[in-house]
């Protein structure tokens, strides 16, 4: 039996991490876009008592390397006697973590968002949750659509750390059978093909979100 | 409330519903009305301790358009800004249809919520257009409606559809502000104002970002606006046309109004040498 013959052997092995990484990434991404969206709105406000603290948040966020924040969720919190299953704390980790970067994605469009816009906004009676979810916001994710494609692929590929807290996903399977087997060349390049094709579905789907904002004026594809 | 003949009290707010932009009828002059849109006591204003509004009064009586000339930087936008509080001035008082705009009955500042329903009783026009560029031209007009005003979808595409009927602009109803020239732009900007239907229309400076030749079909516009009664404050640069369209003129120099008249008599004979050299200067 070939190496590749053995793989396919295990092929329910991949399905299943692969299933797992997909629902980690598909939720712990789309908690991520929700914080960057929440982190954004506030740092809307004037108040420096609350925009400071969230600023300072995204920078240690930013500047802390995924695998320890991922070791403090899942071996520092039950300390405060927070425990969270291998699962939730990676899951929790990514959203945090890619929410912050998200949050600093939104924050730098916002910057040069035109005040133009904003004043047009309140002088038709608009108040700021509503300026902010139908006017600013729309704006400020086509405008910075490939940033956040390039986000979403750090997110699949920081997914494959969790093997470390013993998460079973594609990077834990790929794992697991290299070392029954004593074959890891092949299944790691089975796992990257995962990834990879991930990867591309994933840019070409941005791509064609970028058709809809081209159309609005935003960007050229 | 662009129904002069009809009496009501002062500021009565927003027309009922049934009545959209187009089936008020224009005053005629007789009938024309000595209520007051726009009220403005002792406004003082400063940037960085630089005196930019000086004890600034004016009224604006309903139906009526005041144009605003002054040279660069006599504050003139700084004026319109503070009527619907987009800037805040640091003294006097700016009624709105008899509604105090950004200070409460109590003195107090305005929750953010009633100074956005006060301001929503003013449409206000740009000199940069700033249309909302991720929404069509027809729903950069019917936004605010449903969601400041809370209309259903339905009425407010029907007042929009009127509206852009108005400004020579139905065909683009689905065109995205950036396929637009900038006359285009801001007759888009004009029927979205209109659509909140408001008491008093602010334009600042509404041709000054155009290419000559686009400058005409929005002053067109502004015109037969003039002509169904609206009432209206217009910063412009366009002499002709501020004579034209205005029941009176008022000219700022340095943050103070230094000469105020009919524009027959304002173009005519000036009694201040300044504004004599300002129409001078800017003849045609
Ligand atoms: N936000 C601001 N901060 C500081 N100074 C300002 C601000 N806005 C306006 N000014 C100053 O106030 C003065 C009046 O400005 P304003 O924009 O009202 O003039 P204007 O009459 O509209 O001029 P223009 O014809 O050039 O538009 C100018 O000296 C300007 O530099
Ligand atoms: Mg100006």
């Amino acid at each position: 039996m070939s190496n590749w013959e053995i793989l396919w052997g295990a092929r329910d092995q991949f399905w299943s991490g692969f299933a797992s990484t997909m629902a980690i990434f598909g939720l712990s991404i789309s908690a991520a876009f929700a914080i960057g969206c929440g982190m954004l709105y506030l740092l809307e406000g004037s108040r420096p008592r609350l925009t400071v603290p969230v600023r300072v948040f995204i920078d240690a966020m930013r500047m802390l390397p995924f695998l320890i924040l991922v070791y403090l969720l899942y071996y520092g919190l039950p300390a405060f006697d927070i425990r969270l299953d291998a699962w939730w704390s990676g899951v929790g980790a990514l959203a945090v973590y890619h929410g912050c970067y998200f949050a600093e994605i939104f924050r730098g469009a916002r910057l040069t968002f035109p005040p133009g816009q904003v004043e047009a906004a309140k002088a038709h009676g608009f108040t700021k949750g509503k300026m902010f979810f139908r006017l600013i916001l729309p704006q400020i994710v086509m405008q910075t659509r490939p940033l956040l494609g390039n986000q979403l692929i750090y997110a699949l590929k920081d997914t494959a750390f969790l093997v470390i807290i013993t998460v079973q996903e594609l990077t834990a399977a790929a794992n697991s059978l290299s070392g029954t087997y004593f074959i890891p060349t092949e299944a790691f390049i089975v796992v990257i093909g995962f990834y990879w094709a991930v990867s591309v579905v994933m840019e070409i789907i941005i791509k064609q979100c970028g058709r809809f904002s081209a159309k609005r004026g935003f960007d050229h594809v | 409330m662009f129904e002069k003949s009809t009496s009501g009290p002062a500021g009565s707010g927003q027309p009922t519903p049934e009545q959209s932009a187009l089936e008020r009828t224009a005053p005629d002059d007789a009938a024309r009305s000595d209520r007051i849109a726009v009220s403005i006591r002792h406004l003082s204003k400063s940037f960085d301790g630089v005196e930019v509004l000086r004890d600034v009064d004016l009224e604006v009586r309903e139906g009526d358009v005041v144009t605003i000339l002054g040279s660069s930087g006599s504050g003139k936008s700084t004026l319109l800004r503070c009527i619907n509080w987009l800037e805040r001035p640091d003294s006097g008082s700016i009624h709105i249809g008899g509604q105090r705009i950004g200070v409460n009955d109590a003195g107090r500042p305005m929750p953010v919520r009633e100074l956005a329903k006060v301001r929503a009783r003013t449409g206000m026009v740009f000199q940069s257009f700033n249309l909302w560029p991720h929404l069509n031209v027809l729903h950069n007009v019917t936004e605010a409606p449903i969601h400041v005003l809370g209309k259903s979808k339905a009425e407010a595409e029907a007042l929009a559809r009127d509206l852009l009927e108005k400004v020579g602009m139905s065909p683009k109803a689905d065109a995205y502000p950036s396929t637009l020239s900038g006359g285009q732009k801001q007759r888009v900007a004009i029927a979205r104002a209109l659509a909140m239907q408001p008491e008093v229309m602010l334009f600042d400076e509404p041709t000054s970002a155009l290419d000559p030749e686009l400058v005409g079909e929005v002053l067109a516009v502004i015109k037969d606006l003039s002509a169904e009664g609206y009432t209206m404050v217009i910063v412009t640069h366009e002499m002709a046309f501020a004579r034209a369209v205005s029941d009176q003129v008022v000219f700022l120099e340095k943050g103070l109004i230094i000469e105020q008249a009919d524009p027959e008599t304002f173009f005519t004979h000036a009694s201040t040498e300044r504004v004599r050299q300002f129409l001078e200067r800017n003849e045609g």
